[in-house]
């Protein structure tokens, strides 16, 4: 049962260290994110396959959205997502209002543009959860006052 | 929770060991980042455990195998092998929870898959005023049957100076 102070310096360190790296020539910025990102997906994908052993299965799309914004975010950020909001074709907005992965850094628009590197791995996470469900999406994220952040999924059927 | 924490954790060690080519390279990192870790993890220790300050080797290994390993991994690792001088101890951790799904491949023999752990322990002692040297010495991961962290105190840190970030 590791604490969640843990994962949270674990994550923290993560992003700091592969910049670092990059600065000093291991790398440029660009691939950092990818880094990130490519992490969250190899850890999405393990968890959602712990997740979702014994659960039922799931009926469509909204209801695999749903799960990831109540049972897969609660078990993550131990919280659920704030607002989901769809256009039925594919697109889905996850709001999180307080991200716990940005409440330490700021409340508004203090080092914004630090932000992105610190969504990279959660979007991984949610494109590696959504990949092992049979769901092939592009995830991004955009945060304009902290910690409020939203996630954008981008579906289309495997 | 903790499969957030050690699957992150499996891609962490993942990633190094694409970018770094050695072993020996990604068993620095891994210390270098532990070492950023722990000192700022003894804060969070600090302020949820109200574990007042230690007065000699002996409570400091039980503050961290009682009290910080169960809270932050869930285990609680046991103290021995203590040197006749008092100052090296070994712990003993029936199970690593960072191993579970894990599994070295033959062409990283050298790779000291936990050594997060060691950096931590040493970052944050150093916060509370402790120079000690960690290390694995049995890793169930390399065919050990149990996992040995052996933990050996340097001396005193006089001067409170801030961390030197590495």
């Amino acid at each position: 049962m590791a604490d969640e102070a843990l994962f949270l310096l674990l994550h923290s360190e993560m992003v700091a260290g592969l910049y670092r790296a990059a600065e000093q020539g291991e790398g440029e910025n660009g691939r950092c994110t990818a880094k990130l990102e490519g992490m969250g997906f190899r850890v999405g994908q393990g968890l959602i396959e712990r997740f979702t052993k014994d659960t039922a299965r799931f009926k469509d799309e909204l209801d695999i959205m749903k799960f990831i914004c109540k049972d897969f975010w609660t078990t993550v950020f131990k919280k659920q997502i704030d607002n989901l909001r769809t256009n039925h074709q594919g697109i889905y907005v996850l709001q999180d209002n307080k991200f716990r992965l940005l409440t330490q850094m700021s409340a508004g628009k203090q080092y914004l543009e630090h932000a992105p590197k610190y969504l990279a791995f959660t979007c991984g996470l949610i494109r590696g959860g959504l990949s092992n469900l049979g769901i092939k999406s592009i995830v991004t994220a955009e945060v304009s006052s902290m910690p409020a952040c939203k996630l954008f999924s981008e579906y289309s059927v495997i | 929770n903790s499969e957030l924490f050690t699957l992150t954790y499996g891609a962490l060690v993942t990633q190094l060991c694409k970018d770094y080519e050695n072993d020996e390279d990604v068993n620095k990192q891994l210390d270098k980042m532990g070492y950023n870790i722990g000192v700022r993890l003894i804060e969070d220790f600090l302020a949820r455990s109200s574990v007042g300050r230690c007065h000699d080797f002996r409570e400091t290994a039980d503050v961290i195998a009682k009290i910080a390993f169960k809270m932050y991994l869930g285990i609680t690792p046991s103290i021995t092998n203590w040197s006749p001088g008092g100052d090296e101890f070994s712990l003993i951790l029936e199970n690593n929870p960072l191993v579970d799904f894990v599994e070295l491949p033959d062409n990283h023999s050298s790779l000291i898959y936990s050594n997060l752990l060691c950096g931590v322990l040493r970052g944050a002692l150093e916060m509370v005023q402790m120079a000690v040297d960690v290390k694995f010495v049995q890793d169930t991961l390399k065919g050990d049957s149990v996992t040995e962290i052996r933990m050996k105190f340097i001396r005193r840190i006089e001067d409170n100076l801030p961390a030197g970030e590495e």
